[in-house]
């Protein structure tokens, strides 16, 4: 499967030949699991297992949810207190699936820095990226149209907020936003098709996940030294790799056990922590609640989508330009969907030939600027927007695009970046000598 | 890498959920329930004075749609015995579609919803509301002390002081220092249009004043103990089954920490032959 060189699965009994050359299943399998992966990957590449983990579980949890929830808008929020009440284990299981979207979220947004800092995004993963970026989306989708299923009054007032911001492009919004909600407003064909949805797209995202995990096992993992495997040899290539199974495996599934034991901690013991009191009221179309707030791993977009107001100087050029077509509402849409798609494209934005951060003494600043960022766009998120807030909101919504348009084109030509390792078996090597002399730096690959 | 970047999603966290309770600006008072922490449990003969409380006074205007009346046996609640359940059943009326009539109500029946327009129904009410508004921490304020919805109610209940003396004596409703969503006179606010004190006019009279109920056992009756009683109660009406989820949580993390040192050291133990040949050079 990969390009680097490796033993292939060989059929020996009978029925193995047989099977084999009927449908190569197992050696499909034996490829998967075995796939040469580079020895220096940090605890940075634990979060792909996580993932899957996450999906795994979500799916399993809403398969059964679903059996004892009533998609109606009379019924949902009595649905759900019967599961918290009345189903074996149903509290448990509604609270595994409640959090377990969060986890999913912590994870691919570590699994997403992961990949900006060392640069998996770069050529020849593109399509790996791409390919994350269409299951990141479909991710948001899920989760919030998740969000509206207990019919609470966050999951009524968010819906309306969110299947409004269609309602801003030109022309055809209204009908767009109409043919969305089925109806002139959030209601029971909402609640239907939301719920229709929700149960179909995490298929979707796990074929993406089989392509995902097929297009980075042609190519290799990429590793924290962005430096490529050596493919000259089958005895060179192993100097670099060692087979997934049973290295990779065990050390991913000690990282899930331990992100683990942070989740069940949470479910057991605070598993409103992360919710919205709000959501326990049932909705309500007569009564708005005081903050309509998203979950938490909306709220970056949620800041940028609200910092382009009407007194922004960008917004009032860009209405002005286009004789009001565009105003401060489709504005802030397209700059919500826009702070997505230029981390899309971010393989073609960055004109830097190294790959990973750890060679690239300013991107290094500039990155840790975006992390902090991040978190700072996560905050005024949740604040109203008032005060200070929007200011911080558009200082920070700037800085995102600054990042992907301005910055990592600039860097690439402007930057003299560090040496780098000639294999990744030298920096395997330093490494294991670092931990030895119990100085460990930064960034420690295995154990 | 890794801690840098774990530090900043912890603080994303801590920052975001601490936010989401902003609003309200009620005063809430932390009390110490039994069911606080992580291994808190409910406690039985109070979840029983609750139900007393909810019963003779509550339960005239409030409803709990959402509770069906046999978990009131349920083990982790108040935990009565069956037949004391089916007699309490027997005080409710509730209407049945196929007699198309009333009759009284069985333990498979839920309570009664609420028999005024704008009284909440309760059922949820503890979960509804959001007593603990940060600090901005790491969640160790929600672990320890829950989200603070009974908090809020027994505040609620206590809340009832004399009004501020800039309000007119005929302002309606009723001064309560921890509701914050109620009518507010614009006498009471300062030059920038805020609050000058605490909490809203609230349209429910107090409910509770001290001995209003009698307990078989003597347990005290001030206004203090008994709203803390009733919301213990409703803490559990909301979360009937939080001490099999802490059970669950303590069993889950139990065994994962166990499943996570033995993964560390056969992990540490496969990687070693692996380190060592780079070791010695």
């Amino acid at each position: 499967m990969s390009g680097i060189p490796h033993d292939h699965y060989e059929p020996k009994a009978a029925w193995e030949k047989g099977l084999a050359k009927r449908l190569p299943v197992v050696g499909l399998m034996y490829d998967t699991l075995m796939i040469p992966t580079p020895k220096n990957l940090n605890w940075m590449w634990i979060w792909g297992i996580v993932l899957t983990f996450c999906l795994a579980l979500q799916i399993i949890t809403g398969i059964v949810l679903a059996m004892h929830y009533t998609p109606h808008v009379d019924l949902a929020f009595g649905s759900i207190e019967h599961i918290m009440r009345n189903v074996n284990g149903g509290a448990m299981l509604r609270y595994l699936h409640m959090n377990g979207a969060s986890l999913f979220f912590v994870a691919v947004y570590a699994h997403i820095f992961r990949g900006l800092y060392y640069g998996s995004y770069k050529a020849p993963r593109e399509i790996t990226w791409i390919i994350g970026m269409l299951i990141y989306l479909l991710m948001m989708g899920t989760a919030f149209m998740g969000y509206v299923l207990p019919w609470g009054q966050m999951s009524f007032w968010g819906a309306t907020v969110i299947t409004g911001l269609f309602g801003a492009i030109p022309f055809i919004g209204e009908a767009l936003q109409t043919w969305l909600l089925g109806g002139p407003a959030v209601d029971n064909a909402t609640l239907n098709r939301f719920f229709s949805l929700h149960y179909l797209l995490p298929f979707v995202i796990a074929g993406l996940v089989i392509l995902h995990i097929w297009a980075f096992h042609t190519t290799g993992n990429n590793n924290p030294t962005g430096v490529d495997v050596r493919r000259t040899s089958k005895e060179d290539a192993e100097k670099d790799t060692l087979p997934f199974w049973p290295y990779f495996v065990i050390k991913d599934l000690f990282a899930l056990a331990l992100i683990l034991v942070v989740f069940f901690a949470v479910v057991g013991f605070m598993p409103n922590y992360l919710g919205h009191p709000d959501n326990y009221i049932e909705a309500n179309a007569l009564a708005t609640p005081a903050h309509i707030v998203p979950e938490w791993y909306f709220l970056p977009f949620y800041a940028i989508l609200r910092a382009f107001d009407g007194d922004v100087w960008v917004v009032i050029a860009a209405s002005f330009l286009t004789g009001g077509i565009i105003d401060a509402k489709f504005f802030g849409v397209v700059a919500m969907f826009g702070a997505i798609v230029v981390m899309a494209l971010v393989p073609w934005l960055d004109t830097s030939s190294v790959r990973s951060g750890r060679y690239r003494p300013m991107f290094k600043w500039w990155f840790w600027i975006f992390v902090v960022n991040f978190v700072v766009l996560t905050w005024v998120g949740a604040m109203p927007a008032e005060g200070i807030y929007p200011y911080i909101a558009l200082i920070g919504s700037t800085y995102w695009f600054a990042y992907f348009l301005v910055i990592l084109p600039l860097l690439g030509v402007l930057e003299k970046p560090d040496a780098q390792p000639d294999t990744i078996e030298e920096d395997f090597a330093a490494t294991v000598a670092g931990d030895d002399a119990g100085s460990a730096p930064s960034a420690q690959p295995a154990e | 890498m890794l801690k840098k970047l774990a530090a900043s999603m912890v603080a994303a966290f801590a920052l975001t959920t601490g936010a989401f309770a902003a609003g309200g600006a009620g005063k809430v008072e932390n009390i110490d329930f039994s069911f606080d922490g992580p291994f808190g449990s409910y406690d039985q003969n109070q979840l029983q004075r609750g139900l007393q409380i909810y019963t003779e006074i509550c339960a005239a205007c409030h409803g709990l749609k959402f509770v069906p009346i046999r978990t009131l046996a349920d083990e982790g609640g108040p935990h009565l015995p069956e037949d004391q359940v089916r007699a309490y059943a027997a005080f409710y009326e509730v209407f049945d579609p196929e007699l198309d009539d009333f009759r009284p109500a069985t333990p498979n029946d839920h309570f009664p919803a609420s028999n005024l327009e704008n009284a909440p129904d309760l059922s949820l009410m503890a979960k509804a509301r959001a007593g603990f508004h940060g600090p901005y921490g790491l969640g160790i304020n929600q672990l320890m002390n829950g989200i603070g919805g009974a908090e809020y109610i027994a505040s609620l209940l206590n809340g009832y002081v004399d009004p501020p003396s800039c309000a007119p004596e005929d302002f309606d409703g009723y001064y309560n220092q921890t509701f914050g969503a109620g009518g507010y006179p614009e006498e009471c606010l300062d030059e920038k249009g805020k609050h000058k004190y605490p909490g809203s006019w609230i349209a429910m009279a107090p409910p509770l004043w001290g001995d209003d109920v009698e307990f078989a056992d003597g347990h005290a009756t001030d206004l203090h103990h008994l709203s803390e009683d009733v919301a213990a109660f409703l803490m559990w009406t909301a979360e009937p089954k939080m001490m099999a989820r802490k059970q669950a949580g303590f069993v889950g993390v139990v065994f994962l920490t166990i499943l996570s040192v033995l993964l560390y050291l056969t992990n540490k133990r496969l990687w070693a032959p692996v380190k060592a040949r780079y070791k010695k050079k």
